[in-house]
């Protein structure tokens, strides 16, 4: 494996006594991320507790394993039974359900480490990974908190202080107002000031939390409302702060790594720039933007404002990189970042392990000169979110079905969830972070195409169009990118893979011949029988389907598991096991090798194939049902635009209208609070509310949250 | 009887008999000679100058449009399909074999003698053919001709295919599109009624029935649908009603339209009188093929086995984690269900009435199973008159046709309150009772949480002959709940709280059971298809009786 080849040089310094590789070991090839190389005889600690959930709590369990140090898990109820649960050798239950109740309640978790006799905390990212109090606490009790020093935090997380502090050190700033805004009237005449557009951020903020771009004064006005409501909800602090909005840029950041003695690292960058809503989506290690000479320029500019506020542990610094490579210090996140795999793919480190040694004091193993580039990797973050609503809104449900594409090679998925688990309201819906690694570019977004095609999930909706379609993208492939390329390139929403006519002829011919398969396995009955069975020989088919309200006539012919599917005298081979139970469809399609997957198939006729990610609705049906297709009725389906249906489940936070109000078209009537975001519902038309029902304190299923209105 | 107005005016057109031959040119029949053979054999003995030749090919003909081609459009325009268009989608192509096909009615008064009211084959097409290979008995009215009303040889042809159907062993479906009886034909039709409905009786445990209403069915027509085993409907062109609109109107003054009154929404959700709706012929037809695929040809034969690419020891993980850990919490049973059986392959019976109970029909490892499930997210699962009613004809269906039941029990009891006993939940509670003791195909039994009072004695416990009862680590097998119990064994005392927390320690688990032996073990609940359908091999070759009786006497 290349990442260890050359990471060898290093290596050697160290004394490694005893060396886990981790992640999966197939075939006798070992497919390593990064290995936790450590030593036994470095004293470290003998529990840890990990204050947090999901992935990132398995992540951090998987390292102290390795270690030999134990685990405490803390979870909130309803999440009892949640893999990190499993995973560490102790559970303590923090609280209900509601994050400021239980991953947030600092007294509980006091309490569980005291129970436990934890003598260290792993914050991992989100809920209390930057919380000054936190930390202050903990140092009180003498616990240790693997993350920077309490002043750090301070310093890093304050928007406003960071920005003081980055100046100082020599890093490259954008111009904005260096203080907090007091109201909205005062953000609009900042906003004048500084000149749009403007981005309104939430000062303790991080994560696209409580931030807003305004272009206009109306907009500054709307967005520091919401702004400071997010930030409040979220952070427990609405202090907000304006800047210019660079626009265009890409969204670059360093992995810096500093131990309790002055010295820092820094470990290249991430490229970040694919981002929705603030948030990023696809990230990938090294970026193809940076040449040799800005990364250590950014490096070096990291690690000296790292050694500005005395920094130690990991930490990103993040930047804005505009077209012509200029960098703008944006923040500087003091924990360790969701996106930290695709680093260790290609420094071959890992970084939870690095923190844990610097918590207990230890000087940092590695040289600048040590930290290697080698091959590339690629991160896609999936999410249970309906990527065609905005390009994600969030949903929820059980996965009733999930199966994660382990047995490929160079694939690494971080995930806290398992067959069976509930995405709730409560939490970040991230279902995993799929990473794949190649020796080049190319060969990661290979990978990564198959990890997709080969990632089951059921019961929830899930992102993967999404992510399958901006990796094959001729922009994103080029490297020509940049944190507005959603919105660009799918400028009136994301619509789904467009099918070129040869795809949409293999898609026909594999719903064809799955149909045919289907069939004449419905005919094989086992066992004695009273009464023979007569199955109609047959080795023609003539079927019809239908896709996107396109009919296509189909002559289908089978030799064995081979079939030869002819569309408007086009031929298409498609053969495979036909597996009819198998979630995946692994099949050879004019001799090309595709994954699809069914996912519904009715006596009906109906088939849902997922191809090249996205899902398809086709009906299959026989020549002569749907030659009387035409007689059938034409089913009128509800008149909904006059009702208001919330796109996603979440709590409803306001109401802004009453039964009897007259509204305006794209007036607002609620704003739904999913997942830490707040959305305003808007009215379709103009209208006059006649009623408003089911208005729960939290709406499990869109359909529950109704707000009817009438056209005037 | 109900009532059928005839459309006279377009009668005259069958004359001509020069009707397209297109949409019904597929269908094959026996003996059918060529155009050029009848031409040479033509020689003229009959009045009619027509051979004999000639005269079969001409009635065959018009046998095949039926009531002519523009009654044919009229109905198409319904959005209904022909009677043989119904039947060829029914069944695997080219496999349909007609009788009774020359059978015209006898009637002679108000006109009907008259030649231009005579339809060959009368007013509805009968026959055999397969069904994925299988053999079916099929009839088929036609509504083309006189509105499918049933005559007296309407009646006879059906039961001639019917007679036949018991003699061999294999199911009769019957696609329904009748106005009633013929009323030309007074008493007669009424006679025609009662023989189908004797052979319904008949047949009924014999070979499974199964009725698919593609259009008007009422008055007394409806108990043929009511008697036969699975009655199924046709999305807004169905209806089924002992009395039309009309009729309740000036009987009651009540206003009601045919769709409440009897369309395919009223009875898949407020009487349970159908089993199942689709949205139109042709998916219904399809999801036919499909539920036949089920059933076993009579009840000589076992439950069908077919190919299964699901592997029977496949172990699902996410069941460990599906039933809450607070006990008042609600999941939904289908996901269990789901996991469970091959290939999340699941036909539910009644999915929209009675929803505290889930039945259908799915496979483990190729062979159909009857499965039974409390739904704890609708009514906390518990059994009712409905629910009751329900799952009792389900599971006599099951024990009728050798087809192994599967109960998953969580259930906290019978529903109280005047409204159930008003309405005799003690009666119709005794029917799924009743219905579970006396069946004697394997019948397993899995725990999955909740198991109270009478409740857990109904739901296929050991104590009913249960083969295999199955406890998850969740289940609760006791009287009442914790909270209760404790309100009347501590009556007036202090400290419930504690004594709630000594019943739960007690009580709230499988412990209890398991140590009596009233469930076999308890298992892991990712394990639940691996050990069914290992037990499913075993019991394949149960063999127990009943004592002998004339019929037992279920409390209906």
């Amino acid at each position: 494996m290349a990442a260890y080849r050359s990471a060898a040089g290093f290596q050697r310094v160290l004394h490694a006594v005893k060396h886990v590789c981790f992640s999966k070991q197939r075939c006798g090839v070992i497919i390593c991320r990064y290995s936790t190389v450590y030593d036994p005889t470095e004293k470290t600690f003998d529990k840890i507790l990990i204050a947090n959930r999901g992935e990132i709590a398995c992540r951090v369990i998987k390292t102290c394993k390795k270690m030999g140090i134990k685990t405490v898990a803390v979870h909130s109820d309803v999440d009892s039974s949640a893999v990190h649960v499993k995973m560490a050798d102790e559970a303590v239950c923090v609280g209900p359900a509601p994050t400021n109740k239980s991953y947030l309640n600092m007294d509980a978790i006091m309490n569980a480490i005291k129970q436990t006799g934890a003598q260290a905390v792993h914050p991992g990212y989100g809920f209390l990974s930057e919380n000054k109090q936190f930390a202050k606490r903990l140092a009180a009790e003498g616990v240790s908190f693997i993350g920077p020093d309490t002043h750090a935090i301070q310093a890093m997380g304050d928007k406003i202080e960071s920005k003081l502090i980055a100046k100082a050190a020599k890093v490259n700033t954008i111009p904005g107002f260096d203080g907090v805004v007091k109201d909205a009237e005062e953000a609009v005449k900042i906003a004048g000031e500084i000149g749009y557009p403007v981005m309104i951020k939430a000062s303790a903020g991080g994560g696209g939390k409580g931030m807003r771009i305004a272009w206009n004064d109306e907009e500054t006005r709307e967005g520091f409302r919401f702004s400071s409501q997010e930030a409040a909800s979220s952070f427990g602090d609405d202090r907000l702060l304006i800047e210019k909005f660079i626009d265009n840029p890409r969204h670059i950041e360093i992995q810096v790594l500093a131990d309790k003695h002055g010295n820092a690292l820094w470990l290249n960058e991430r490229e970040c720039s694919i981002q929705r809503r603030n948030q990023k989506v696809v990230e990938e290690a090294p970026s193809t933007f940076l040449d040799p000479d800005t990364r250590r320029a950014m490096g070096e500019q990291a690690v000296s404002l790292a050694k500005a506020v005395k920094y130690s542990s990991a930490g990103t610094v993040e930047f804005l990189v505009d077209s012509k490579k200029n960098f703008y210090f944006l923040e500087m996140n003091t924990r360790l970042q969701v996106e930290h795999p695709i680093t260790e793919c290609i420094t071959g480190l890992d970084l939870v392990q690095q923190m844990i040694r610097i918590a207990m004091g230890y000087k940092l193993q590695h040289k600048q000169s040590d930290i290697p580039i080698n091959g590339w990797a690629i991160e896609s973050r999936v999410y249970a979110e309906d990527p065609y609503k905005s390009f994600g809104l969030p949903s929820i449900g059980r996965l009733s079905q999930y199966q994660e594409p382990l047995d490929l090679r160079n694939v690494r998925v971080d995930s806290g969830i398992e067959e069976g688990s509930d995405i709730s309201i409560y939490y970040d819906p991230m279902i995993s972070k799929l990473v794949t690694y190649g020796k080049t570019r190319e060969e990661a977004l290979k990978k990564m195409e198959e990890a997709l095609d080969n990632y089951v999930i059921r019961g929830v909706t899930h992102n993967i169009p999404l992510l399958r379609e901006i990796i094959v993208h001729p922009r994103f492939v080029s490297g020509d990118i940049s944190t507005k390329f959603l919105p660009e390139v799918y400028p009136d929403g994301f619509k789904g893979h467009m099918l070129t006519a040869g795809e949409r002829r293999e898609l026909l011919a594999t719903a064809a011949a799955l149909y045919v398969a289907a069939q004449l396995r419905s005919q094989k009955f086992l066992g004695d029988l009273r009464v023979s069975v007569v199955p109609a020989e047959s080795r023609q088919w003539e079927l019809c389907v239908e896709l996107d309200k396109g009919v296509h006539m189909l002559g289908v012919s089978r030799s064995g598991n081979n079939y030869t599917v002819e569309i408007d005298g086009e031929k298409v081979e498609v053969s495979g096991e036909w597996n009819l139970a198998s979630a995946l469809l692994p099949l050879t399609i004019n001799g090309k090798h595709r994954t699809l997957q069914c996912l519904l198939r009715t006596a009906a006729g109906e088939i849902t194939l997922q191809y090249l990610g996205t899902s398809f609705k086709l009906r299959v049906l026989s020549k002569l049902a749907a030659s009387l297709s035409k007689h059938m009725p034409e089913k009128v389906p509800e008149d909904t635009s006059s009702i208001l249906r919330s796109p996603m489940p979440g709590s409803v936070v306001a109401v802004s209208v009453k039964p009897g109000d007259n509204v305006a078209e794209g007036q607002e009537i609620c704003v739904i609070e999913a997942m830490k975001m707040q959305n305003s519902m808007t009215a379709a038309k103009a209208a006059k509310v006649s009623s408003l029902t089911h208005i729960h304190k939290l709406i499990h299923n869109p359909p529950r949250y109704s707000v009817h209105h009438k056209s005037i | 009887m109900a009532t059928y107005t005839l459309m006279r005016s377009s009668l005259g057109l069958l004359h001509g008999l020069k009707c397209s031959f297109k949409s019904v040119g597929q269908i094959p029949y026996a003996g059918a000679l060529t155009r050029s053979k009848v031409l040479q054999n033509a020689r003229c003995y009959s009045v009619s100058h027509l051979s004999v030749q000639e005269r079969i090919e001409q009635k065959r003909k018009a046998a095949l449009t039926g009531g002519g081609q523009l009654r044919i459009a009229a109905q198409h325009k319904r959005g209904k399909l022909t009677a043989r268009e119904r039947l060829e989608l029914l069944l695997d192509p080219d496999s349909f074999v007609e009788y009774d096909m020359f059978v015209e009615h006898r009637c002679s008064d108000f006109g009907m003698e008259a030649d231009h009211n005579k339809y060959p084959g009368d007013s509805v097409v009968t026959g055999q053919g397969r069904i994925n290979g299988r053999l079916v008995y099929v009839f088929s009215q036609d509504f083309t001709v006189f509105g499918g009303s049933l005559s007296g040889a309407h009646a006879q042809k059906i039961c001639k295919i019917m007679d036949q159907a018991m003699m061999v062993g294999a199911p009769v479906i019957g696609l329904n599109d009748s106005g009633g009886a013929r009323i030309q034909e007074g008493v007669e039709s009424l006679a025609g009624y009662a023989d189908i409905f004797l052979r319904n009786v008949m047949a009924s445990g014999v070979v499974p029935q199964i009725s698919l209403i593609m259009g008007p069915c009422a008055g007394g027509a409806v108990y043929s649908p009511a008697l036969t085993d699975f009655t199924f409907m046709v999305k807004d062109t169905s209806y089924l009603f002992i009395t039309g609109p009309d009729v309740v109107k000036s009987v009651t003054n009540e206003d009601v339209t045919q769709e409440e009154l009897g369309g395919a929404k009223t009875h898949t959700t407020v009487s349970g009188v159908a089993h199942r709706a689709f949205e139109n012929d042709i998916d219904a037809l399809l999801n036919l093929r499909n539920f036949f695929n089920f059933l076993p040809l009579s009840n000589k034969d076992p439950a069908p086995v077919t190919e299964c690419h699901d592997p029977r020891d496949r172990l699902v993980p996410g069941l460990d984690t599906i039933v809450p850990f607070e006990s008042t919490k609600a999941y939904d049973m289908l996901d269990i269900v789901h996991g469970i059986v091959d290939e999340r392959e699941f036909f539910e019976i009644m999915p929209n009435y009675a929803k505290n109970i889930v039945v259908g029909f799915a496979r483990m490892n190729g062979r159909t199973v009857g499965i039974v499930g409390n739904q704890p997210k609708v009514a906390s699962g518990c059994l009712d008159i409905n629910s009751s009613v329900k799952g009792a004809r389900f599971v006599r269906f099951c024990d009728a046709f050798n087809i192994p039941i599967i109960t998953f029990v969580d259930v906290p009891g019978f529903l109280p309150g005047t409204a159930q006993e008003y309405g005799g939940i003690i009666r119709h509670g005794a029917k799924l009772l009743y219905a579970f003791a006396e069946a004697t195909v394997p019948k397993i039994t899995v725990i999955t949480r909740k198991a109270y009072g009478g409740a857990y004695d109904v739901m296929s416990s050991k104590h009913l002959r249960g083969d295999v009862n199955y406890a998850w680590p969740s289940a609760e097998v006791a009287v009442m709940g914790a909270k209760g119990a404790v309100q009347i064994i501590f009556r007036g005392k202090e400290n419930q709280a504690k004594a709630e927390a000594e019943y739960v320690e007690k009580f709230a688990n499988p412990f209890p059971a398991a140590v009596r032996g009233f469930v076999d073990d308890i298992i892991q609940p990712s394990t639940t298809r691996k050990r069914i359908c290992r037990d499913l091999e075993v019991l394949a070759s149960k063999k127990q009786t009943n004592p002998w009786k004339k019929h037992a006497n279920i409390p209906l």
